[in-house]
């Protein structure tokens, strides 16, 4: 059943054959045969950004806030070269994204004509598969098995290179079939003598943690639900990296918090001292694991990916399962039942007791004001003024975006976008907008710093004509809070180039692009502005200045372990806590 | 500071053992246009070794294509490496040859000796021990094939030096297993 159209029909055809509702773009000369094809159908809203890599992010926002491949439309030249950062998060964090990208035409190729760019060269590294479409004949296949990538296995983002002069040429198109692709299968179900093996394990425990992390998330929300009848049946306590935040809620009973180099004390010393790790679809990143010679040195672990190269690759396990979280979850927890596992009552509680004694350590904690507006305090309204609602949170990168993984508790999965891998500044206003144009009817706040909001600020005109009501909520503290940190624990307090100089007046910034700009710098009037935020209808730009000097604690210092944390109390000064081979790290 | 000491604690070796073991892996391609690059980038982009790489079209109907990797590092890294080859969309299959060791592996090198009077007669006389044939020959040089496991060319290849060695030409690995089956 297939049927003559142009390249440029082609592209807008399968967008709409995968059920994509929103393609963020940026038109220029080597796309223009698909911009108008857009302008002759209405089902695909193209949502214009200001600058590529707000497409890219925006995508990523979309893709995470739904499930679904979020589509993404670039011209030749710099349109690529501007969306590779967006591609690039979206690789390491796994999000689905197709990014589709306009080329000079075929003869022209190699020539260094205007605009071009070598971009299936360039975005290799960073994209999970690229194509270069040379012929008309191709390009349905190709479009469609982009989307297939894009969203199969470990998802991530595909880029398609289409040539001006093969979005002009003409060729039969099909709809797209579950025809099975020819070299790529990954693996979903998993080995169930492995799983047998990994029940008997959990049963077994006497100290035991669920480390869970962003492959839950997109194992889909089914898998979310096994995993709380996991913790549910087995009392286990369970901790999350960034990116898994959501999959667990963070009310419930058995939740430890975040891990990692900001995590909780809890979480760490449980992760450090445990006897059973079970890790399910997260990849013991450096943020998490802290020193590898350390880490987690007494326990037995089980480690759940659907990606084969996630396992033994910094951190040896005993027991390897490769599948999606989801249907693991699934036969994990339909066995525990089936075979009536009991776990070693006695032993959990001793474990618990002694996880309770971490935990009144109160290593969120912080020095309280009446006066300044202690960032953390920020996150805490916010959380209380916005928790009774459907409200999606993202972020930008640095001391903001940990503090909003410490203290807004996520109770549902694929509320929470955030740039974990790569730690891209600039990614939480464009991810919003993508957000929210996905859940029109949510509240949806970015929660940022006055620096990384300057990354891509222009997208605020996105946001404006969009009618996107996104709420910009900026801990503004005039530094790069997480460099300046840093500078102070590894270089004497010499903050060379880290405070935020010569900053925009972000209220009168808000009214020039049109939105409402709202200043708060005193802790009493903290509640009555957020909620002045939330009501508002439409984008609002918050400048919620808080205090300049906290830092963002705790913290596992750089080449130290889990069980080596700086915490909130700490009296000492912090410049003599890392050694010479620590301060080599990142 | 010796070299120890800056190694960073991330990647400290912790649960990995010390061998450095050499590999040879066989990977099974489409044959399509940047697919020897996306290996290729693979092993620059995450800093494991090559020692040599041989890639040719094996079934010209199925468009598929060898590549054939010689690396070396310790045993996780080079499973590692095999799993990152298995992300690579368009490959099919990738097998390391090494592991069960049942496998043939040779190699043709082509060797530039230059010498007069008795080197030429030593140079032909050792090619002859070494089933060398000679594909070229001026008064004054030969051109030596040789076919076999890369040790013997590098033997040859050793013993040539003092003769008169000029240049040498290889190939690389190519590899397949023994028995009957496929990799």
């Amino acid at each position: 059943m297939s049927k003559i159209m142009t390249g440029a029909e082609m592209v807008v055809q399968a967008l709409q054959d995968q059920g994509v509702t929103h393609l963020f773009g940026y038109p220029g000369g080597a796309v223009l045969p698909i911009y108008d094809a857009l302008f002759h159908q209405d089902k695909v809203q193209h949502v214009l950004v200001r600058h590529e890599q707000g497409a890219a992010h925006a995508a990523e926002g979309y893709a995470r806030s739904t499930g679904k491949v979020g589509a993404v439309l670039v011209t030749s030249g710099p349109g690529a070269t501007n969306a590779i950062t967006g591609l690039t998060d979206a690789l390491m964090d796994s999000i689905p994204v197709v990014c589709i990208t306009g080329q000079v035409p075929t003869h022209l190729i190699g020539s260094d004509a205007f605009q071009e760019c070598d971009t299936v060269g360039l975005t290799r590294h960073c994209t999970k598969h690229n194509y270069l479409v040379r012929k008309i004949e191709d390009l349905p296949r190709i479009l469609h098995e982009a989307f297939y990538i894009a969203r199969s296995g470990r998802p991530g983002p595909v880029v398609i290179d289409i040539p001006k002069d093969v979005q002009f040429a003409s060729g039969p198109y099909a709809p797209p079939k579950n025809a099975q692709h020819k070299t790529y299968h990954p693996r979903v179900k998993a080995d169930i003598g492995k799983i047998k093996q990994a029940v008997a394990m959990m049963a077994k425990a006497k100290k035991p943690i669920l480390y869970t992390g962003g492959g839950v998330v997109n194992a889909g929300p089914a898998a979310s639900t096994l995993l709380r009848e996991l913790v549910q049946q087995t009392n286990f306590p369970i901790t999350s990296t960034l990116m898994g935040l959501g999959a667990y809620p963070g009310s419930g009973p058995n939740w430890l918090g975040m891990l990692g180099m900001h995590g909780s004390y809890e979480a760490n010393n449980a992760m450090h001292d445990c006897d059973l790790m079970v890790c399910i679809g997260a990849r013991f990143d450096d943020r998490i694991t802290g020193r590898l010679d350390a880490f987690s040195p007494g326990s037995k672990k089980i480690h759940i990916d659907i990606d084969p190269s996630s396992i033994n690759k910094t951190v040896m396990v005993d027991l390897a399962i490769v599948g999606d979280c989801g249907h693991v979850l699934e036969d994990i927890v339909r066995l525990w039942r089936a075979e009536a596992h009991q776990t070693d009552a006695k032993a959990l509680g001793a474990w618990w007791a002694q996880i309770d004694k971490w935990r009144a350590r109160k290593s969120f904690g912080y020095k309280k004001s009446d006066t300044t507006i202690k960032p953390q305090y920020a996150i805490e309204r916010l959380y209380e003024l916005t928790k009774d609602r459907k409200t999606y949170i993202t972020t930008e990168v640095g001391q903001h975006q940990m503090w909003a993984a410490q203290h807004y508790k996520f109770e549902e999965p694929n509320r929470w976008m955030t740039s974990g891998g790569l730690g891209t500044m600039g990614y939480g206003l464009p991810a919003a907008i993508g957000t929210q144009l996905a859940h029109p009817d949510a509240l949806v706040i970015d929660i940022a710093g006055e620096a990384s909001i300057l990354m891509n600020i222009q997208e605020l005109s996105t946001a404006k004509q969009f009618l996107a009501p996104v709420k910009v909520f900026i801990l503004n503290n005039e530094y790069m809070g997480m460099v300046r940190q840093w500078q102070e624990l590894l270089h004497g307090g010499r903050y060379s180039s880290s405070y935020s100089e010569a900053l925009p007046d972000f209220v009168k910034l808000a009214e020039a692009y049109g939105m409402k700009g709202i200043r708060c710098s005193d802790p009493k009037n903290l509640d009555a502005a957020i909620q002045e935020m939330i009501d508002y209808p439409g984008a609002v730009l918050f400048d919620c200045l808080v205090d300049k000097a906290e830092n963002c604690l705790p913290m596992i210092p750089s080449g130290k372990a889990h069980n080596d944390m700086i915490l909130p109390d700490f009296e000492e000064d912090i410049g003599k806590v890392i050694d010479d081979k620590g301060k080599m790290l990142v | 500071m010796n070299a120890q000491a800056a190694l960073s604690p991330y990647s400290s070796s912790a649960g990995k053992t010390e061998r450095h073991e050499t590999h040879v892996l066989s990977v099974l391609v489409d044959n399509e246009p940047g697919v020897l690059a996306r290996v290729v980038g693979l092993f620059s982009g995450r800093g494991y070794n090559i020692e040599s790489l041989t890639v040719a079209e094996v079934a010209h109907l199925q468009g598929l294509s060898r590549i054939t990797v010689v690396t070396s590092g310790a045993p996780e890294t080079i499973e590692q490496i095999s799993h990152q080859l298995e992300r690579i969309v368009p490959i099919h299959r990738v097998t390391d040859l090494s592991l069960d060791n049942a496998f043939v592996q040779r190699e043709l090198a082509m060797i530039k000796v230059r010498g007069k009077g008795e080197a030429r007669t030593e140079a032909l006389r050792l090619a002859e021990a070494f089933r060398a044939r000679v594909i070229d020959a001026t008064t004054e040089s030969f051109i030596f094939e040789l076919t076999g496991a890369p040790k013997k060319i590098d033997d040859f290849v050793e013993l040539m030096r003092p003769i008169g060695l000029v240049e040498v030409s290889r190939t690389g690995v190519a590899a397949i297993t023994r028995g009957p089956q496929a990799m």
